[in-house]
């Protein structure tokens, strides 16, 4: 059964775990990040963070030195420190005209990315003479808002999913503080900002969510023309399936072959890549029923026929564990080659966390391979 | 007062068109756009050899294939949609289902855009068996066809 965390009435905007997974961030769709940690078996608001003029719009927390990075709709993003009491915010001048979307740690943490609707990518990095943080702009050719940021495992390559319908792969490579990356199928030219990659599905929808495989040799992402398309790098076989679904706002690599996407059918399911570079669609994820109706009396019958033009009871709820769109997949226990659970929040203000065991055992023949 | 401040010209200048900014498709070459007149004539001769002979839904995948979406000729599009019109109205109610069954999906995907087109511009016969094809392209193609619909730049 998924952990499900109803935490406010209104939507959620984003999420992150800390590392040890004791305590957890959100935006409850306003100017605030709320700090959630487990009290008596409860998850309770610990630490209420105003620095953002505007809505925070993304949010990574690094496992490795427990700091918190926030991007808003104000132009800005923040890292956050804990200093034992309270959490102090260090601004990062991102030198955007336009609102921030979306901001992710590299998996070294020593640099993070930042999307924009100023059509760039900025990468902020920590200069310690100045003792601040700094950011290089990825510009060209990116001609609209970026929607979504993944890093590459090997922390200089990043995939930028933007409103212009493609999906690229860039060179993050910052020369001041790492040494030159080695050559990898997507290129062996990584001067900052260079485009490795550009990927059109040829439908028109933007591009919401990308995600890089365990290795990242492979490219998942996502549109909003209905469609789910994985590139393999290795063979440069790219695999796009348009489903018969409505659109899927995140998607997630859990294992080499196995990618859990969401959206505006507010249930992950689950799609698997496999050696043959065919994309299929297994399960859908949520198992859960509606509550059983108790017996209708003729009377309430007739009365609904005349309110609602329907003899059966009056019932909004839907009939899955979210109540509304889901926005964000993040993953929650395992390695990264292998996860055993994801963590999803919705529109509906509710966080629920998966299990893929669980899955496993309630959907008969379900494997996450 | 001097007369120019009556002028209200400057309400219709199309800001949009002058940002430097706003995002502009790609343009499709031009070879594409002779050859797409060229081909919706040669369809609505195969079309019609088709439709004498009963075979409606040979009928149907030829018009479906290949629309003209990178024309940039109005025409032509509009000369297609009634070719396609023309081929959705001959069908009986019941014997659409089958005919749905026969397409592949970017053609259940390019019937479904018919359909709405046709909705756009609805005439006394049209409705109801565009209706009939609506709720049969859905039972295919999923609300994803729909938004593929919606979403689409290239419009037929």
């Amino acid at each position: 059964m998924p952990e499900v965390n109803e935490l406010v009435t209104g939507a959620i905007s984003c999420h992150c775990w800390n590392g040890d997974r004791t305590k957890f961030a959100m935006c409850p769709n306003n100017n605030e990040v709320h700090i959630y940690t487990k009290k008596g078996g409860k998850w309770e608001v610990e630490h209420i963070l105003k620095e953002h003029g505007q809505r925070v719009t993304g949010m990574d927390w690094s496992t490795k030195s427990n700091s918190l990075v926030t991007c808003g709709a104000d132009r800005n993003a923040y890292v956050w420190v804990f200093n034992g009491k309270e959490w102090k915010p260090s601004l990062v001048i991102l030198r955007i005209n336009r609102a921030a979307t979306f901001v992710k740690w590299s998996p070294l943490e020593n640099k993070f990315a930042v999307g924009s609707g100023a059509r760039v990518v900025s990468i902020c990095y920590f200069e310690e003479e100045n003792d601040w943080w700094v950011s290089k702009h990825i510009k060209k050719p990116l001609r609209s808002t970026v929607l979504s940021v993944d890093w590459h495992p090997n922390n200089y390559l990043i995939a930028v999913g933007t409103s212009d319908f493609k999906a690229r792969v860039f060179s993050a490579y910052v020369k001041e503080i790492e040494s030159k990356p080695e050559a990898t199928c997507w290129g062996k030219k990584m001067t900052f900002g260079s485009c490795m990659a550009e990927f059109y599905s040829g439908g028109g929808g933007w591009v919401h969510d990308v995600s890089f495989s365990p290795s990242g040799n492979k490219l998942a992402y996502v549109g909003h023309d209905s469609s789910i398309t994985v590139v393999n790098q290795t063979n440069d076989k790219v695999a796009t399936v348009k489903h018969s679904y409505l659109p899927y706002l995140a998607c997630q690599f859990l294992t080499e072959s196995s990618i859990v996407a969401a959206g505006y059918d507010c249930y992950p399911v689950l799609w698997s890549h496999d050696d043959n570079d065919q994309l299929t669609y297994i399960n859908k994820l949520d198992q859960s029923e509606k509550k059983a109706s108790g017996q209708l009396s003729a009377m309430e019958k007739f009365r609904g026929l005349d309110k609602r033009a329907s003899a059966g009871q009056s019932d909004t709820s839907l009939e899955c564990t979210h109540q509304n769109a889901i926005v964000q997949i993040c993953l929650y226990s395992g390695s990264k080659e292998s996860a055993t659970g994801f963590s999803t929040i919705g529109v509906d203000g509710r966080l629920v966390v998966w299990s893929c065991k669980s899955l496993e055992t309630s959907i008969a023949g379900l494997r996450f391979t | 007062m001097s007369k120019s401040t009556l002028s209200t010209e400057f309400r219709k200048v199309d800001v949009d068109e002058l940002d430097e900014e706003a995002y502009r498709d790609e343009p499709e070459s031009s070879g594409a756009q002779e050859s797409a007149g060229d081909q919706v004539a040669s369809r609505t001769e195969e079309v019609k050899r088709l439709t004498q002979n009963g075979n409606n839904t040979e009928a149907l995948k030829v018009v479906l294939e290949d629309p003209p979406v990178s024309c940039k000729d109005k025409a032509v599009k509009e000369q297609n949609f009634n070719l396609v019109l023309d081929v959705l109205t001959r069908f009986r109610a019941a014997d659409v289902e089958k005919a749905v069954g026969s397409l592949n999906c970017s053609q259940v995907d390019t019937l479904m855009k018919y359909v709405y087109r046709g909705f756009a511009s609805p005439t006394e016969n049209s409705c109801g068996i565009l209706l009939v094809w609506h709720e049969k392209a859905l039972a295919a193609g999923g609300l994803g066809c729909i938004v593929r619909t919606l979403t689409d730049r290239k419009s037929v």
